[in-house]
């Protein structure tokens, strides 16, 4: 039962070939014996999944279940979890359990999904490999030599190993759509504003956005439309109905105008990748769209902007992390200032560190014009190229990461180089419009990742796009060989 | 050599709304520590402010109050750095852009001018908490239960030239901030507190002196003796060739005396940005007109209508409506004291003199508030309807209303079981001026030889004779036929 989808799990419940609890037993089963490999999960919540999948059988019984009831989904760390451990991949909060669920925690629940537990991150999701995580790199299920890419590096490993048939992702600078790519799964980031960050762990709380990774376009599109909404909590949540995904995703192509970004294409893309990329372009050519080349000339400036606004919200993000209330404390401080100094000195990692004192820098006296203001003006240009390209064309296409996924340590000392990873992910999170990564196809026995961007609130679309792609491909539905055994 | 002193004050005024700026928790004060401290509060990871709206109305309120521009956009920024009771390591604030502009607030001096003292600018920020130190050895308690209540820092421009005016400008705020039901204005809880900003220069100097900033003062009376203090002693710094530098200084009521907390140098930087958490602020012109429609008549507006309605003199507006429950006591009382109709400028007067007097004296002197005044309006009034109709004097007036005050009874009552009805029968009066006159003959005589001074004299006895109850006016007249002879 682990090749299934979302959607035909949901049917093979409901004709009773398994039930609830079988489907969560065979999961944590396969969850428990790859953990030693994969490392994909920080914390493990069996006892409360087998609670949770009687309480499923019981609702599907009664009639009243909702389309994702009794389905089991895995939930990135970053996400607030009632008396679970909440630990953003961090030693600061190796200790924290908390005491409320995030708001998308609590939707998913309520629609009767079943957690099995959190997955594995980059430190407070600062990375792009997964190997700043306090609790040791995720292997990348296609080659366990290599990094699944960050920082979602867990919820996309899972996916693809199917020891998860889904999990909740967030995404600040590509950390939902550059481990799908790397790990061959399916990932949406939506717009910002469509789904709530409450219970979220901030990283830099004008770029992150929570969503999902899934097997498919339309496993994507079944929890993508439970998560989202509008959150009194949370003041940049936006108050627009929710359309139904599920609905639309079959919705026909023709006349479909897809924008080529032209300068993701120009320099620093894997030749392999970059055939691929067109191979797909193909596809949707062959479904009736027309490709256009689109210019989005301040998207180069995507990286250095990003390095100065991240950074800058993140240092006061964290500034919350001071060893006082939760959290790592130092032993035996002298005084306050010790207190502060070696509780953060010690409880977060280097790469955390680099940002926070990067941030820091430039919002300081003197440096803010420079840097922090000159990165919005920046940020506004690239906003406005991605509102003309829309004004063109319906959806953005190009590739979700220049190259397939690396060794583990081949970056990690060059942070330049590991940051260039999401050199075609950020400007999304910049412009806050959603964008989403599709498998599509193999180099080097590694999956590549085709990146399709939408405007503001075209999810729906977005994921029309990818599920037509995907009923004319399988790329999504290979699985590892090392996971390809239902029991490992 | 002459100095003038430059001062500007910033303050800091609690909202009193019910919940917390960018949380659901109460903001009561005085319950027990942390029991109002939510996860938003304690800044949980994850949670995030929402904005409060009723402390956005209260901050609009106040700036159309002053005159000044409220902005059709706003922003709250994070201001950071770390300390115990700051829990996000940042406070919420505005910084470039607060809700309120440039607005002025008019004072009155000593000599009676008015002086206009403007206003910068006044915006939005959360509260901290508190660290508490008492009976915990070797260790510091953190209170939450502050942190995130709504303040308004209403910032000054550097007009006020004296302690004095500092003061004036200071009590005319809290007056406001009463009136709009915006603020409690409880000093000693800290609901409303300033930080002053003083420097001296010489007279005829146009540029400033070097500043320093006396944080936390909460009271009047610190107020001022905390800038008087720091005046002279940047006098003393500059006369004795030395230089004033630019810091952060503490007032010490017990020592009285104002001390260094950190210079310049030392002061953090900040680091603000706009917070990425919240919305800006927008308001429109209908909103701004729909908070307009619910502001009370001013403390000036109202000063104004007194002194041109009942005839008052700016003073006593002044004095009656420096709240607004004194100064509807004050209405009530003289309406009352009219039968329910618009007073005479003698019924207002009378009814101004007893308010401002006797009773805002008693009130003082119990230190009560006008709403706790053991006389009501109606009872006042009463006593008052006694004067005017000549049933007592003035002055027994005042010991019935000492006896209303400490027995709780109407004054007619008082007057009826004490027996203080004014004499106003002519004959009585004559029989005991005659009795006077007859048991004094010998000063009968000075004053009939040219000693007038033994008039009061006569008066004197004659009110001893009658129990003080004898109707003065009258007393006068028919006194004055009889020594005459």
């Amino acid at each position: 039962m682990h090749t299934l989808t979302l959607s035909e799990l949901a049917k093979k419940l409901r004709a009773k070939e398994f039930s609830v609890t079988e489907l969560t037993k065979s999961l944590l089963s396969r969850i428990e014996k790859s953990q030693p490999t994969l490392n994909a999960f920080i914390t493990v919540t069996a006892e409360s999944a087998l609670a949770q999948a009687k309480v499923a059988e019981s609702t599907l019984a009664s009639g009243d279940a909702s389309p994702l009831t009794g389905l089991p989904l895995a939930h990135k760390d970053i996400f607030c979890t009632q008396g679970v451990k909440t630990s953003c991949g961090s030693k600061m909060l190796d200790n924290f359990v908390s005491p409320y669920d995030a708001t998308v925690v609590e939707k998913l629940s309520a629609a009767g999904m079943i957690t099995l537990g959190k997955t594995n991150m980059d430190e407070f999701a600062m990375g792009s490999s997964n190997e700043t995580s306090f609790y040791g790199p995720v292997k990348n299920p296609w080659d366990l030599k290599l990094v699944p890419g960050g920082s979602s590096g867990g919820s996309a490993a899972a996916v693809a190993a199917r020891i998860a048939p889904v999990a909740t992702a967030t995404d600040t600078g590509g950390s939902i759509r550059q481990p799908a790519s790397l790990c061959g799964v399916t990932g949406i980031k939506p717009t910002y504003g469509r789904v709530s960050r409450y219970g979220m762990i901030a990283f830099a709380s004008s770029l992150d956005q929570g969503g999902v990774i899934a097997q498919s376009a339309e496993d994507a599109a079944m929890v993508l439309g439970a998560m989202s909404g509008f959150d009194p909590r949370d003041s940049t949540s936006v108050d627009t109905p929710v359309p139904n995904y599920v609905e639309t995703l079959n919705a026909p192509l023709a006349g479909l105008k897809i924008g080529l970004i032209k300068e993701f294409f120009e320099k620093g893309l894997d030749a392999s990748v970059e055939k691929l990329i067109r191979e797909a372009l193909k596809v949707y050519e062959k479904l009736g769209a027309k490709l256009v080349e689109v210019k989005l000339p301040a998207l180069p400036l995507s990286v250095p902007t990003y390095y100065v606004v991240a950074p800058a919200e993140c240092s006061s993000n964290l500034a919350r992390f001071d060893g006082v209330r939760y959290g790592y404390r130092a032993k035996d401080p002298k005084d306050l200032m010790d207190l502060y100094k070696r509780s953060r000195g010690e409880g977060f990692g280097a790469e955390v560190k680099r940002r926070i004192m990067t941030g820091t820098y430039v919002l300081s006296a003197g440096y803010y014009d420079a840097y922090y203001l000159k990165a919005q003006r920046v940020r506004q240009l690239i906003n406005s190229d991605f509102k003309r390209a829309f004004a063109e064309v319906d959806v953005l296409m190009g590739p979700t990461a220049p190259d397939v996924a690396f060794g583990i340590g081949a970056k990690a000392s060059d942070p330049i180089q590991m940051y260039l990873n999401d050199i075609y992910t950020i400007g999304a999170n910049l412009a806050g419009v959603p964008a989403m990564s599709i498998p599509c196809g193999f180099s080097r026995d590694l999956p590549v990742g085709l990146q399709i961007a939408g405007p503001h609130f075209g999810e729906a679309k977005l994921l029309n796009v990818a599920h037509a792609y995907q009923k004319e491909t399988d790329w999504h539905r290979r699985i590892p060989a090392a996971f390809a055994k239902e029991v490992l | 050599m002459s100095w003038e002193t430059v001062i500007g004050l910033e303050i800091h005024a609690q909202l009193s709304t019910k919940s917390k700026i960018f949380s659901g928790s109460a903001t009561a004060y005085g319950k027990g520590p942390n029991t109002q401290a939510n996860l938003v509060d304690l800044a949980y990871p994850g949670v995030l402010p929402v904005l409060n709206g009723e402390a956005v109305r209260m901050a609009v309120k106040f700036g159309l109050a002053v005159d000044a521009q409220v902005a059709p956009r706003s922003v709250f920024a994070r201001k950071n750095y770390f300390y115990p009771d700051l829990p996000k390591g940042y406070q919420i604030s505005q910084y470039e852009l607060p809700v309120v502009g440039k607005g002025h607030m008019d004072i009155v001096l000593d000599d009676g001018t008015k002086k206009r003292i403007g206003i910068t600018r006044a915006h939005l920020e959360e509260d901290a908490g508190k660290s508490l130190h008492e009976g915990l050895p070797k260790l510091s308690g953190i209170d939450l239960n502050r942190a995130g209540t709504p303040l308004i820092e209403i910032v000054s421009e550097p007009d006020m030239r004296s302690a004095k005016e500092a003061v004036a400008y200071l009590k005319k705020v809290h007056t406001l901030v009463r009136y709009l039901e915006i603020c409690d204005g409880n000093m000693q809880e800290g609901s409303f507190r300033c930080d002053a900003n003083v420097s001296v220069r010489k007279v005829g100097a146009e540029k400033f002196g070097t500043r320093a900033e006396i944080k936390n003062i909460n009271s009047f009376r610190y107020v001022e003796k905390a800038i008087n203090y720091e005046v002279a002693r940047q006098i003393d710094v500059l006369e004795g060739g030395g230089k004033v530098v630019q810091e952060t200084r503490l007032y010490d009521p017990d020592k009285g005396e104002t001390r260094s907390m950190r210079s310049k140098e030392e002061a953090n930087d900040y680091r603000y940005f706009p917070d990425p958490d919240l919305l800006p602020v927008e308001i429109d012109a209908a909103y701004v007109a729909s908070v307009k429609a619910t502001l009370p008549e001013l403390p000036d507006q109202k000063a104004a209508r007194f002194a041109a309605q009942f005839g008052l003199s700016e003073y006593d507006a002044g004095v009656l409506t420096s709240s607004r429950e004194l100064a509807a006591y004050y209405e009530e009382v003289a309406k009352l004291l009219a039968g329910g109709k618009e007073p005479s400028k003698e019924q207002a007067k009378l009814a101004a003199n007893w308010v401002a007097g006797s009773l805002a004296a008693a009130l003082n002197e119990h230190n009560l508030e006008i709403g706790e005044s053991r006389i009501g309006a109606a009872g006042l009034a009463g006593l008052l309807g006694r004067i005017a109709d000549n049933t007592i004097s003035g002055k027994i007036a005042k010991d019935v209303f000492e006896a209303m005050w400490a027995e709780g009874k109407e004054a007619d009552a008082i007057i009826e079981s004490k027996g203080l009805k004014q004499i106003t029968d002519t004959g009585a009066i004559e029989k005991a001026i005659d009795e006077v006159m007859a048991k004094n003959p010998g000063q009968l005589a000075d004053y009939r030889s040219g000693k007038d001074k033994l008039f009061g004299f006569f008066v004197g006895q004659v009110m001893k004779a009658t129990g003080g109850k004898a109707n003065p006016a009258q007393l006068n007249e028919l006194l004055k036929k009889k020594l005459a002879g």
